[in-house]
Protein backbone atom coordinates (compact mmCIF):
# COMPACT_ATOMS: atom_id res chain seq x y z
CA UNK A 1 0.00 0.00 0.00
CA UNK A 2 2.57 2.45 1.04
CA UNK A 3 4.38 1.50 -1.87
CA UNK A 4 1.62 2.22 -4.24
CA UNK A 5 1.00 5.85 -2.35
CA UNK A 6 4.93 6.91 -2.65
CA UNK A 7 4.61 5.81 -6.83
CA UNK A 8 1.17 7.82 -6.84
CA UNK A 9 2.74 10.81 -5.33
CA UNK A 10 6.11 10.47 -7.00
CA UNK A 11 4.06 10.25 -10.57
CA UNK A 12 1.85 13.55 -9.05
CA UNK A 13 4.83 15.56 -8.81
CA UNK A 14 6.62 14.61 -11.26
CA UNK A 15 3.18 15.54 -13.58
CA UNK A 16 2.96 18.67 -11.99
CA UNK A 17 7.21 19.59 -12.27
CA UNK A 18 6.36 19.12 -16.51
CA UNK A 19 3.09 21.01 -15.91
CA UNK A 20 5.04 23.73 -14.35
CA UNK A 21 8.30 23.69 -16.64
CA UNK A 22 5.68 23.66 -20.20
CA UNK A 23 2.89 26.11 -19.32
CA UNK A 24 4.92 29.71 -19.11
CA UNK A 25 5.88 28.66 -22.73
CA UNK A 26 2.23 28.18 -23.68
CA UNK A 27 1.19 31.33 -21.89
CA UNK A 28 3.86 33.01 -23.52
CA UNK A 29 3.19 31.65 -27.37
CA UNK A 30 -0.34 33.20 -26.95
CA UNK A 31 0.16 36.40 -24.97
CA UNK A 32 -0.65 39.72 -27.19
CA UNK A 33 2.59 41.86 -27.04
CA UNK A 34 1.94 45.04 -29.52
CA UNK A 35 5.56 46.04 -28.25
CA UNK A 36 7.70 42.75 -29.59
CA UNK A 37 5.53 42.06 -32.67
CA UNK A 38 5.87 46.03 -34.48
CA UNK A 39 9.58 45.71 -33.10
CA UNK A 40 9.57 42.57 -35.37
CA UNK A 41 7.75 43.58 -37.91
CA UNK A 42 9.84 46.86 -38.67
CA UNK A 43 13.05 44.53 -38.36
CA UNK A 44 11.76 42.76 -40.71
CA UNK A 45 11.44 45.23 -43.68
CA UNK A 46 14.51 47.26 -42.11
CA UNK A 47 16.86 43.96 -43.05
CA UNK A 48 15.10 42.54 -45.81
CA UNK A 49 15.52 46.44 -47.48
CA UNK A 50 18.84 47.01 -46.08
CA UNK A 51 19.47 50.25 -48.12
CA UNK A 52 15.82 52.11 -47.83
CA UNK A 53 15.92 55.06 -45.36
CA UNK A 54 13.29 54.08 -42.84
CA UNK A 55 11.31 56.88 -42.75
CA UNK A 56 11.28 56.22 -46.67
CA UNK A 57 9.04 53.04 -46.28
CA UNK A 58 6.11 55.70 -46.28
CA UNK A 59 6.51 56.03 -49.42
CA UNK A 60 5.23 52.74 -50.49
CA UNK A 61 6.59 52.01 -53.62
CA UNK A 62 8.24 54.58 -54.18
CA UNK A 63 10.70 53.42 -52.15
CA UNK A 64 10.97 50.01 -54.02
CA UNK A 65 12.09 51.81 -57.36
CA UNK A 66 14.48 54.13 -58.26
CA UNK A 67 12.62 55.20 -61.50
CA UNK A 68 9.43 54.95 -60.07
CA UNK A 69 10.50 57.19 -57.41
CA UNK A 70 12.02 59.90 -59.87
CA UNK A 71 8.81 59.64 -61.44
CA UNK A 72 6.95 60.42 -58.46
CA UNK A 73 9.04 63.24 -57.63
CA UNK A 74 8.71 65.31 -60.45
CA UNK A 75 4.82 64.29 -60.13
CA UNK A 76 5.05 66.14 -56.73
CA UNK A 77 5.76 69.73 -57.87
CA UNK A 78 1.68 69.48 -59.41
CA UNK A 79 0.75 66.86 -56.90
CA UNK A 80 -2.69 65.05 -58.52
CA UNK A 81 -4.20 65.06 -54.52
CA UNK A 82 -4.25 68.95 -54.87
CA UNK A 83 -7.68 69.94 -55.87
CA UNK A 84 -8.47 67.52 -53.19
CA UNK A 85 -6.76 68.97 -50.28
CA UNK A 86 -8.14 72.44 -50.97
CA UNK A 87 -11.42 71.01 -51.08
CA UNK A 88 -10.74 69.77 -47.67
CA UNK A 89 -9.43 72.33 -46.19
CA UNK A 90 -12.52 74.39 -46.90
CA UNK A 91 -14.69 71.91 -45.92
CA UNK A 92 -12.79 71.65 -42.90
CA UNK A 93 -13.41 75.66 -42.17
CA UNK A 94 -16.96 75.46 -43.52
CA UNK A 95 -19.60 75.67 -40.64
CA UNK A 96 -22.38 73.08 -40.40
CA UNK A 97 -25.76 74.50 -40.51
CA UNK A 98 -26.00 74.72 -36.57
CA UNK A 99 -22.73 76.73 -36.89
CA UNK A 100 -19.83 74.57 -35.56
CA UNK A 101 -17.27 73.36 -37.55
CA UNK A 102 -15.36 70.17 -37.41
CA UNK A 103 -12.87 71.92 -35.20
CA UNK A 104 -15.37 71.56 -32.41
CA UNK A 105 -15.16 67.78 -32.75
CA UNK A 106 -11.58 67.28 -32.40
CA UNK A 107 -8.39 67.75 -29.97
CA UNK A 108 -6.43 70.76 -31.06
CA UNK A 109 -8.87 71.92 -33.23
CA UNK A 110 -8.38 68.55 -35.65
CA UNK A 111 -5.13 70.07 -36.53
CA UNK A 112 -1.66 67.74 -36.70
CA UNK A 113 -3.25 65.20 -35.49
CA UNK A 114 -3.37 62.54 -37.84
CA UNK A 115 -0.70 60.69 -36.23
CA UNK A 116 -3.04 59.42 -33.17
CA UNK A 117 -6.14 57.76 -35.37
CA UNK A 118 -7.22 55.26 -34.97
CA UNK A 119 -7.41 55.36 -31.55
CA UNK A 120 -8.89 52.66 -29.36
CA UNK A 121 -12.32 54.17 -27.71
CA UNK A 122 -12.41 52.74 -23.58
CA UNK A 123 -15.96 53.97 -23.59
CA UNK A 124 -17.21 52.37 -26.31
CA UNK A 125 -14.43 49.49 -26.57
CA UNK A 126 -13.72 49.69 -29.99
CA UNK A 127 -11.28 51.18 -32.93
CA UNK A 128 -12.25 54.58 -33.66
CA UNK A 129 -10.43 55.89 -36.93
CA UNK A 130 -10.22 59.37 -38.19
CA UNK A 131 -13.34 58.30 -41.46
CA UNK A 132 -15.20 57.62 -38.49
CA UNK A 133 -14.89 60.42 -36.08
CA UNK A 134 -15.44 62.44 -38.83
CA UNK A 135 -18.81 60.91 -39.85
CA UNK A 136 -19.84 60.88 -36.13
CA UNK A 137 -18.85 64.54 -36.15
CA UNK A 138 -21.34 65.64 -39.04
CA UNK A 139 -23.64 63.27 -37.36
CA UNK A 140 -23.00 64.72 -33.59
CA UNK A 141 -23.56 68.21 -35.61
CA UNK A 142 -27.29 67.41 -37.73
CA UNK A 143 -25.42 66.47 -40.97
CA UNK A 144 -26.03 63.23 -42.98
CA UNK A 145 -22.53 61.08 -43.10
CA UNK A 146 -20.16 61.07 -45.85
CA UNK A 147 -19.43 58.08 -47.98
CA UNK A 148 -16.19 56.13 -46.76
CA UNK A 149 -14.51 55.67 -49.59
CA UNK A 150 -13.60 59.08 -51.63
CA UNK A 151 -14.67 62.17 -52.25
CA UNK A 152 -15.80 64.73 -49.57
CA UNK A 153 -13.97 62.36 -46.58
CA UNK A 154 -10.33 61.89 -48.97
CA UNK A 155 -10.47 65.25 -48.87
CA UNK A 156 -11.30 65.96 -45.54
CA UNK A 157 -8.90 63.15 -44.50
CA UNK A 158 -6.41 64.69 -47.20
CA UNK A 159 -6.06 68.03 -45.53
CA UNK A 160 -5.50 66.45 -41.69
CA UNK A 161 -3.00 64.07 -43.06
CA UNK A 162 -1.28 67.57 -44.58
CA UNK A 163 -1.50 69.01 -41.45
CA UNK A 164 0.42 66.45 -39.48
CA UNK A 165 3.24 65.73 -42.46
CA UNK A 166 5.85 64.99 -40.98
CA UNK A 167 4.55 63.81 -37.57
CA UNK A 168 5.59 60.43 -36.48
CA UNK A 169 2.72 57.91 -36.12
CA UNK A 170 1.74 57.81 -32.43
CA UNK A 171 -0.98 55.14 -32.07
CA UNK A 172 -1.56 53.96 -28.31
CA UNK A 173 -2.80 50.78 -27.23
CA UNK A 174 -4.37 50.83 -23.96
CA UNK A 175 -4.31 48.53 -20.71
CA UNK A 176 -7.34 47.54 -21.44
CA UNK A 177 -7.72 43.32 -23.02
CA UNK A 178 -10.52 44.99 -25.64
CA UNK A 179 -8.17 46.98 -26.96
CA UNK A 180 -5.43 43.88 -26.80
CA UNK A 181 -7.64 42.19 -28.75
CA UNK A 182 -9.02 44.79 -31.16
CA UNK A 183 -5.22 44.43 -32.24
CA UNK A 184 -4.63 41.07 -32.24
CA UNK A 185 -7.82 40.63 -34.41
CA UNK A 186 -6.30 43.41 -36.76
CA UNK A 187 -3.57 41.63 -36.90
CA UNK A 188 -5.04 38.60 -37.45
CA UNK A 189 -7.42 39.81 -40.51
CA UNK A 190 -3.89 40.70 -41.87
CA UNK A 191 -2.48 37.59 -42.47
CA UNK A 192 -5.72 35.64 -43.15
CA UNK A 193 -5.91 34.40 -46.36
CA UNK A 194 -9.15 34.84 -48.48
CA UNK A 195 -10.94 34.94 -51.68
CA UNK A 196 -10.73 32.97 -54.93
CA UNK A 197 -6.83 33.58 -55.27
CA UNK A 198 -6.33 32.34 -51.56
CA UNK A 199 -4.19 36.31 -51.34
CA UNK A 200 -3.60 37.57 -47.39
CA UNK A 201 -2.81 40.94 -47.46
CA UNK A 202 0.61 39.54 -46.56
CA UNK A 203 0.96 37.97 -49.48
CA UNK A 204 1.78 40.87 -51.60
CA UNK A 205 2.94 43.63 -48.91
CA UNK A 206 5.13 41.60 -46.45
CA UNK A 207 6.23 38.48 -49.28
CA UNK A 208 6.15 40.59 -52.30
CA UNK A 209 7.12 44.29 -51.90
CA UNK A 210 9.03 45.53 -54.44
CA UNK A 211 7.76 42.57 -57.07
CA UNK A 212 5.64 43.28 -59.92
CA UNK A 213 1.87 42.47 -59.68
CA UNK A 214 0.87 42.89 -63.63
CA UNK A 215 2.40 46.57 -64.10
CA UNK A 216 2.31 47.89 -60.53
CA UNK A 217 5.22 47.32 -57.98
CA UNK A 218 3.94 46.19 -54.44
CA UNK A 219 3.88 48.68 -51.26
CA UNK A 220 6.01 47.49 -48.31
CA UNK A 221 3.19 46.85 -45.39
CA UNK A 222 5.75 48.87 -43.23
CA UNK A 223 3.93 52.17 -43.25
CA UNK A 224 1.38 51.67 -45.77
CA UNK A 225 -1.09 53.59 -43.98
CA UNK A 226 0.88 56.84 -43.37
CA UNK A 227 0.36 58.34 -46.82
CA UNK A 228 -3.32 57.55 -46.65
CA UNK A 229 -5.65 58.85 -48.44
CA UNK A 230 -4.16 58.61 -51.79
CA UNK A 231 -4.92 59.69 -54.85
CA UNK A 232 -4.63 56.62 -57.38
CA UNK A 233 -3.85 57.30 -61.12
CA UNK A 234 -6.30 53.22 -61.69
CA UNK A 235 -9.08 55.21 -59.73
CA UNK A 236 -8.73 58.41 -61.28
CA UNK A 237 -9.27 59.73 -58.18
CA UNK A 238 -9.19 60.07 -54.27
CA UNK A 239 -9.35 57.01 -51.96
CA UNK A 240 -9.71 56.54 -48.40
CA UNK A 241 -8.19 53.70 -45.93
CA UNK A 242 -11.31 52.17 -46.52
CA UNK A 243 -11.43 52.17 -50.20
CA UNK A 244 -7.95 50.90 -50.21
CA UNK A 245 -9.31 47.82 -48.14
CA UNK A 246 -12.18 47.52 -50.34
CA UNK A 247 -10.55 47.25 -53.22
CA UNK A 248 -7.62 44.83 -52.09
CA UNK A 249 -10.34 42.34 -50.81
CA UNK A 250 -11.65 42.59 -54.41
CA UNK A 251 -8.95 42.06 -55.91
CA UNK A 252 -8.26 38.56 -54.69
CA UNK A 253 -11.95 37.62 -55.25
CA UNK A 254 -13.28 38.32 -51.62
CA UNK A 255 -16.59 40.03 -50.95
CA UNK A 256 -15.04 43.11 -49.48
CA UNK A 257 -16.88 43.83 -46.33
CA UNK A 258 -18.46 47.45 -45.12
CA UNK A 259 -16.16 49.99 -44.66
CA UNK A 260 -15.90 50.79 -40.98
CA UNK A 261 -16.81 47.00 -40.31
CA UNK A 262 -14.97 46.28 -36.98
CA UNK A 263 -11.99 44.01 -39.30
CA UNK A 264 -11.38 46.93 -40.91
CA UNK A 265 -10.96 49.08 -38.39
CA UNK A 266 -9.16 46.30 -36.42
CA UNK A 267 -6.80 45.69 -39.09
CA UNK A 268 -6.41 49.83 -39.65
CA UNK A 269 -5.21 49.74 -35.42
CA UNK A 270 -2.31 47.18 -35.86
CA UNK A 271 -1.18 48.54 -38.92
CA UNK A 272 -0.91 52.26 -37.73
CA UNK A 273 0.70 51.01 -34.26
CA UNK A 274 3.11 48.39 -36.56
CA UNK A 275 4.20 51.74 -38.39
CA UNK A 276 4.94 53.74 -35.17
CA UNK A 277 7.46 56.27 -35.63
CA UNK A 278 7.35 56.32 -39.23
CA UNK A 279 6.39 59.82 -40.53
CA UNK A 280 2.85 60.83 -41.77
CA UNK A 281 3.32 61.72 -45.77
CA UNK A 282 -0.22 61.74 -46.75
CA UNK A 283 -2.09 62.50 -48.46
CA UNK A 284 -0.07 60.68 -51.53
CA UNK A 285 -0.21 59.81 -55.12
CA UNK A 286 0.08 56.09 -56.37
CA UNK A 287 0.08 54.78 -59.58
CA UNK B 1 -21.00 -9.38 -82.01
CA UNK B 2 -24.75 -9.99 -83.44
CA UNK B 3 -25.08 -10.44 -78.86
CA UNK B 4 -23.23 -7.88 -77.83
CA UNK B 5 -24.70 -4.79 -79.84
CA UNK B 6 -28.38 -5.39 -78.42
CA UNK B 7 -26.84 -6.23 -74.87
CA UNK B 8 -24.39 -2.56 -75.60
CA UNK B 9 -27.85 -0.76 -76.44
CA UNK B 10 -29.90 -2.14 -72.95
CA UNK B 11 -27.31 -0.68 -71.39
CA UNK B 12 -27.25 2.69 -72.60
CA UNK B 13 -30.90 2.63 -72.20
CA UNK B 14 -30.11 2.03 -68.72
CA UNK B 15 -27.76 4.92 -68.26
CA UNK B 16 -29.87 7.39 -70.62
CA UNK B 17 -31.35 8.58 -67.71
CA UNK B 18 -28.76 10.08 -65.73
CA UNK B 19 -27.62 11.75 -68.69
CA UNK B 20 -31.10 13.75 -69.21
CA UNK B 21 -31.34 17.44 -69.44
CA UNK B 22 -32.08 18.94 -66.43
CA UNK B 23 -35.39 20.26 -64.66
CA UNK B 24 -36.48 22.83 -62.68
CA UNK B 25 -36.25 20.64 -60.21
CA UNK B 26 -33.16 19.80 -60.26
CA UNK B 27 -31.75 23.31 -60.88
CA UNK B 28 -34.00 24.06 -57.62
CA UNK B 29 -32.47 21.31 -55.90
CA UNK B 30 -28.95 22.39 -56.23
CA UNK B 31 -29.72 26.28 -56.05
CA UNK B 32 -30.79 25.60 -52.36
CA UNK B 33 -27.86 23.98 -51.73
CA UNK B 34 -25.58 26.60 -52.88
CA UNK B 35 -27.81 29.16 -51.43
CA UNK B 36 -27.49 27.41 -48.73
CA UNK B 37 -23.31 27.14 -48.34
CA UNK B 38 -23.55 30.63 -49.49
CA UNK B 39 -24.85 31.82 -46.61
CA UNK B 40 -22.55 29.50 -44.78
CA UNK B 41 -19.83 31.23 -46.06
CA UNK B 42 -21.63 35.08 -45.97
CA UNK B 43 -21.80 33.74 -42.05
CA UNK B 44 -17.83 33.27 -41.58
CA UNK B 45 -17.83 36.56 -43.34
CA UNK B 46 -15.62 34.98 -46.17
CA UNK B 47 -17.38 35.39 -49.31
CA UNK B 48 -16.01 35.16 -52.59
CA UNK B 49 -16.98 37.18 -55.48
CA UNK B 50 -17.24 34.48 -58.11
CA UNK B 51 -19.68 32.69 -55.63
CA UNK B 52 -22.07 35.17 -55.75
CA UNK B 53 -21.29 35.33 -59.99
CA UNK B 54 -22.19 32.00 -60.55
CA UNK B 55 -25.30 32.16 -57.84
CA UNK B 56 -26.71 35.41 -60.06
CA UNK B 57 -25.33 33.13 -63.53
CA UNK B 58 -28.12 30.57 -62.32
CA UNK B 59 -30.51 32.59 -61.31
CA UNK B 60 -30.37 34.31 -65.12
CA UNK B 61 -30.38 31.16 -66.92
CA UNK B 62 -33.24 29.68 -64.77
CA UNK B 63 -35.27 32.70 -65.85
CA UNK B 64 -34.63 31.78 -69.97
CA UNK B 65 -35.60 28.79 -69.43
CA UNK B 66 -32.42 26.82 -69.44
CA UNK B 67 -32.46 24.73 -66.58
CA UNK B 68 -29.33 22.75 -68.10
CA UNK B 69 -26.77 25.59 -67.44
CA UNK B 70 -28.00 26.98 -64.54
CA UNK B 71 -27.84 23.70 -62.78
CA UNK B 72 -24.52 23.75 -63.74
CA UNK B 73 -24.03 27.65 -62.61
CA UNK B 74 -25.90 26.42 -59.56
CA UNK B 75 -23.58 23.62 -58.50
CA UNK B 76 -20.29 25.28 -59.85
CA UNK B 77 -21.50 28.01 -56.99
CA UNK B 78 -21.65 25.54 -54.34
CA UNK B 79 -18.48 24.07 -54.82
CA UNK B 80 -17.10 27.87 -54.62
CA UNK B 81 -19.01 28.39 -51.33
CA UNK B 82 -17.74 24.67 -49.82
CA UNK B 83 -14.41 26.09 -50.69
CA UNK B 84 -14.48 29.04 -49.60
CA UNK B 85 -15.77 28.02 -45.94
CA UNK B 86 -13.13 25.03 -45.86
CA UNK B 87 -10.66 28.48 -46.78
CA UNK B 88 -11.99 30.41 -43.89
CA UNK B 89 -11.89 27.24 -41.30
CA UNK B 90 -8.59 26.27 -41.84
CA UNK B 91 -7.04 29.50 -42.04
CA UNK B 92 -8.40 30.02 -38.36
CA UNK B 93 -5.01 28.96 -37.13
CA UNK B 94 -2.89 28.68 -40.60
CA UNK B 95 -2.47 32.56 -40.67
CA UNK B 96 -0.12 32.20 -37.85
CA UNK B 97 2.66 30.44 -40.19
CA UNK B 98 2.79 33.91 -42.27
CA UNK B 99 2.96 35.87 -38.91
CA UNK B 100 6.33 38.34 -39.06
CA UNK B 101 7.91 36.96 -35.27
Amino acid sequence: MKTRTSLLLGSLSAALVAFALTSPRVVAADKVDPVADAKAFQNFFFQKFPDVKHEDFVNGPYSMNADLKRQWQEKEEFPPYEFALDAGKEMFSTPFKNGKTYADCFPNGGIGIRQNYPYFDEKDGKVVTLELALNRCREANGEPPYSYVKDEMASLTAYMAFTSRGKPMDIKIPDDPRALEAFENGKRYFYTRRGQLNFSCASCHVQSPGERIRAEILAPALGILNAMPIYRSEWSGMGTTSRRFVTCNSQTRAVPLEPQSDEYRDVEYYLSYVANGLPISGPGARP
Amino acid sequence: MKRSLPLAMLLALCLAPNARAANEADYKAAFAAAEAASKEATGLRNQWTVTVQALTAAKKAADGGDFDRATAAAKEAEALAKASIFQANTEKEAWKAMEIR
